[in-house]
């Protein structure tokens, strides 16, 4: 898929002296969901900020669609939407008025039609006429997810979409991401919540320190990284590994009751046949078997806490 | 040109002026009702004349100016100040308007709303008392001009402002006595010579003087020199705003 957004070797220094991005360099496809994942502090905003025009970049050059996003700011920004990270809203004004400016503002003409759509599919239609200030704060993220709907961008900016947002808010919002990816809009999400990448996401990327780890398929991600876990439940607890298991460097668990053995489900070979075959050898007479695949959780603080730099 | 973002910024900040329409305009017409009752009945009993019109009517346009002015700049100040302040300011700095737009936007609505509450002055004021305007075009004019170079101003404040109390120092220690010393109540030939000489350094003067013009043809400097000043004041505060454009100045990090 081709790419709709180019990212490359972006820098930014704060005016104190702080260098919050140090070059990073992304291509974003056409119609993905991408998810930046990484810790506070890691540059996450100031890279969705650099990109949509709210800080300047110090150096490195961004092109959305093709057009720079200094060059050809008009064109670059009309496609982008972008919901920040902390809730701003003026608190006297009514929700379809603030998404109507929204609109005029990315210099559409009015579209009564298309702000009803917007704020249906938020369930904000009932509250179309209320002012912002009586809102839940679960509601007012989604007014400005409407605002950032308003000018039908073709690329979302989704920054903490979900922070301090219920479960079931927080599945109502996955839903409206797939949603928004079925018309083809292409979305950028950053989350502290694994689980949301995870569930969906298309592609991850990590940022620590300014600096951009990896960007992957999530699911080749979790292959790749994944290791994977077989617990081994036994009939009988048992006190020590049998001398005979040594070499597979198994765990004893629950008290005795199970052994868990820790493999790369990429290798070659991961040792399960072997593994078996010396179990019927020592005689241990097996209960039930369960697998385990690490989480994306498990590569993440794996790679922030240093293992893949 | 963005048209569009224009007319959504300005129909914008036009709503929040309707939306408190009766402050909006009761303040203003309250004020001045009150200036009629102190300087035009109590004080204006014992002064017969100012250059040959009665002290009401004298007072007219200087009363007009001075709400006119500070209406201006604090409309403007505020309104670039406010999104400051709460954070919406990112949605104008991702939008994909010029910086010419959001000045156009923001300070044309502040210029209307200024020239709203002075022509509602304006009415206000000739209940009270009769006066000729002998020029009503140049009146316009002038006004119009004030309240836009005022506008103008505002928004350089409300975008230098980093606080609440910055935001109100510059009216209030530098245009406030400005306007009361510019001649509003008074005509500049009533002062001692040497204050007639430093008080030519108040541009104010020039512009209460030139709108003074337009009512009674008589006025305390030459109407050119007050076209030259308002004139001269427009374009270094456009000079400012270009400045701040070039260099991005307190917008964006
Ligand atoms: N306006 C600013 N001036 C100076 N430094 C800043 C500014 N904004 C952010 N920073 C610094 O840049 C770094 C990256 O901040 P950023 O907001 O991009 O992090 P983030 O990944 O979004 O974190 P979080 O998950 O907490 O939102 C931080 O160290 C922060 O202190
Ligand atoms: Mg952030």
């Amino acid at each position: 898929m081709p790419a709709i957004l180019t990212i490359e070797d972006l820098r930014k220094t704060y005016a104190g002296g702080f260098e919050a991005l140090k070059g990073v360099t992304l291509d974003i496809r056409q119609g993905e969901i991408l998810a930046l994942l990484g810790p506070n502090g890691a540059g996450k905003t100031t890279l969705i900020s650099t990109v949509c025009g709210i800080t300047t970049a110090s150096s490195g050059s961004v092109s959305v669609a093709g057009h720079d996003i200094v060059t050809g700011y008009r064109a670059a920004r009309s496609l982008i939407g972008l919901v920040p990270q902390d809730i701003a809203l003026e608190p006297f004004e009514r929700v379809a008025n603030t998404v109507r400016f929204s609109r005029g503002l990315f210099g559409r003409p009015r579209n009564d039609a298309h702000i009803e759509d917007v704020l249906r599919k938020l369930s904000l239609w009932d509250k179309r006429n209320a002012p912002t200030k009586e809102l839940s704060g679960g509601m007012k993220r989604r007014v400005l997810i409407a605002k950032a709907l308003a000018h039908e961008p073709r690329i979302l900016f989704l920054d903490e979409p979900t922070a301090g947002v219920d479960v079931e808010l927080r599945k109502d919002m996955w839903n409206i991401v797939r949603e928004l990816q079925a018309d083809g809009v292409t979305i950028i999400l950053t989350t502290h919540y694994i689980e949301e990448a995870e569930a969906i996401a298309d592609r991850v990327g990590i940022i620590d320190g300014g600096q951009l780890l990896l960007v992957e398929e999530k699911d080749r991600l979790m292959r790749r990284m994944g290791r994977k876990q077989i617990e081994l439940q036994l009939s009988e607890p048992i006190g020590e590994v049998p001398a005979g298991l040594a070499r597979h460097k198994l765990e004893l668990a629950r008290d005795g009751c199970a052994l868990v053995y820790t493999y790369d489900s990429q290798a070659e070979r991961t040792g399960i046949t072997t593994l078996l075959n010396d179990m019927a050898a020592s005689g241990l007479v097996l209960r039930d078997v369960r697998t385990r695949q690490s989480s994306l959780e498990e590569i993440f603080v794996g790679l922030v806490s240093g293992d893949a730099r | 040109m963005n048209l569009t973002a224009i007319a959504a910024i300005y129909r914008y900040e036009m709503s929040r002026f309707f939306r408190t329409l009766l402050q909006s305009f009761l303040s203003p017409v309250l004020s001045t009702s009150l200036y009629f009752v102190v300087f035009g009945a109590a004080i204006g009993s014992r002064i017969d004349q100012v250059e040959g019109v009665s002290y009401g009517a004298f007072i007219v346009p200087g009363l007009v100016m001075l709400s006119v002015i500070t209406q201006s700049l604090t409309n403007a100040a505020f309104g670039i100040y406010f999104p400051k302040f709460i954070g919406t300011v990112f949605e104008l700095l991702s939008a994909p308007v010029s910086f010419l737009e959001i000045v156009i936007g923001y300070v044309g609505a502040a210029a209307t709303k200024a020239l709203f509450i002075g022509a509602m002055i304006f009415v206000t004021a000739s209940l009270f008392v009769d006066f000729p305007v002998k020029h009503p075009l140049a009146m316009v004019a002038f006004l119009m001009l004030t309240c836009l170079s005022f506008a103008l101003l505002g928004f350089i404040i409300g975008i230098w402002a980093g606080n609440f109390e910055q935001l109100q120092l510059v009216p209030l220690l530098i245009v406030t006595p400005l306007v009361f010393l510019g001649g509003s109540f008074y005509s500049i030939t009533m002062l001692p010579p040497i204050w007639q000489k430093i008080t030519l350094f108040n541009p104010v003067v020039y512009l209460i003087s030139g709108f003074r013009w337009s009512f009674f043809g008589t006025a305390d400097v030459p109407v050119g020199l007050s076209l030259l000043a308002i004139g001269a004041f427009t374009g270094i505060c456009l000079t400012a705003i270009w400045w701040i454009f070039r260099t991005g100045w307190r917008l964006r990090s």
